[in-house]
């Protein structure tokens, strides 16, 4: 399959693959500059990522000590909570990012609606309550950004993958199968031009022999002519007589 | 006539918001007690027109297939962008965790607060495995 392509070798069909060529040459250079710049934006994701998720336990650690305050101090609320569940405030809206023309999805926080939550813990421990909702918000935005970058990262990783398979196809299989007909198409030719040198070779070598031939066969027949009858006679040149027969018109 | 064009403008409020709702999406919450309190009064929480809500309850006497399907419907669902679970719980399904090459929803391991979140055990950082060093978390 590697091997090379198969076309009838001419000459334009040589000026065909060495196009075809330079164009191979020219998408894998552009498809390694596009794998490196991918490959950078991917590095800088994951630094983020790696300092989100540092900062995440820590948000997670405070929103879990607020909790335990309220919890403390208004009582067994979560029953209430859990209960009263209706829409959510808090959403997200999807937007996208171009890299290198890889699009990106991000993630945005939006407000949405009002707080389902206003009249928990109204009764007692109002302070710690509102203080947990407050932590908890924060720590769903830290969320949302780092799920932008975790889905970002999925999404490169995906397509660096791809493209680095297209570039090492291109460099392994499409260059070399190239170059081997080019080269295929080259022997062809050469090999037609000296077939073509040695026919001609051999035609004059055959030529000559016949008119060695011929002039043999001439010599031998004039030679005859003067042993027989004492004179040799040339043929009749028509070519000669033409002195003899004046024009008729001028 | 005032009365009819405030009533017109609210209308088409409304038919604005109601449009705007189908694209924004939710996020889910797979953890135990505090943490589905806590997200719930963080604002995240909503029960759809199915009456399904977009959060889980782990218990102890929650069984795995129960935690299995719901993490499957939530990856269905086509109104959830992020699906925020703790990291123990994510151990019990590590095996769908793995197998899930979607990017949207977007899956979150998070702490809970008996177990502090742990980096290696993470499907998606699993894949840049070679690339980063353990020690940077600390």
């Amino acid at each position: 399959m590697t091997d090379r392509l198969n076309i009838f070798p001419s000459r334009a069909a040589m000026t065909f693959m060495k196009a075809r060529l330079k164009g191979a040459q020219k998408g894998h250079s552009l498809l390694k500059k596009k794998a490196d710049a991918l490959m950078l934006r991917f590095r800088q994701i994951l630094g983020k990522i790696i300092e989100a998720k540092t900062m995440m336990g820590d948000v997670m650690r405070e929103a879990s000590f607020s909790l335990a305050e309220a919890a403390y101090s208004a009582g067994d609320f979560s029953l209430g909570v859990l209960q009263n569940v209706d829409k959510a405030q808090t959403k997200v809206r999807s937007k996208k990012d171009n890299v290198a023309g890889v699009t990106l999805p991000l993630f945005e926080c939006v407000a949405d609606g009002t707080d389902t939550y206003e009249l928990t813990g109204l009764s007692r421990g109002g302070q710690q309550v509102a203080h947990c909702k407050e932590m908890f918000g924060k720590a769903v935005t830290l969320l949302v950004e780092l799920a932008s970058l975790q889905t970002s990262f999925i999404t490169l990783d995906e397509v660096i993958k791809i493209t680095n398979r297209r570039v090492n196809a291109i460099e392994h299989v499409i260059i070399p199968r190239i170059e081997r007909t080019i080269q295929y198409i080259t022997t062809e030719l050469d090999e037609r031009e000296r077939e073509e040198f040695y026919r001609l070779k051999k035609i004059q070598e055959k030529k000559k022999k016949i008119r060695a031939i011929e002039d043999a066969v001439r010599a031998k027949y004039i030679q005859d002519q003067i042993d027989r009858e004492g004179v040799a006679t040339e043929a009749r040149n028509l070519l000669k007589e033409t002195d003899k027969d004046p024009d008729i018109l001028f | 006539s005032g009365v009819f064009w405030s009533s017109l403008l609210s209308a088409v409020c409304r038919i604005i918001m109601a449009h705007q709702q189908v694209r924004r999406k939710l996020i889910a919450v797979i953890g135990d007690e505090d943490t589905c309190t806590g997200f719930m009064l963080g604002g995240i929480g909503e029960i759809n027109d199915k009456r399904q809500p977009n959060f889980l309850i782990v218990r102890k006497d929650t069984s795995r297939s129960e935690i299995e399907d719901s993490f499957n419907q939530f990856m269905r669902r086509s109104d959830i962008a992020i699906i925020l679970i703790s990291q123990y719980i994510a151990e019990e399904i590590r095996h769908l965790l793995d197998q899930n090459t979607q990017s949207i929803p977007a899956v979150l391991e998070i702490p809970s607060k008996e177990h502090p979140y742990d980096p290696t055990k993470d499907s998606v950082l699993r894949r840049a495995k070679g690339m980063f060093n353990p020690d940077d978390f600390r």
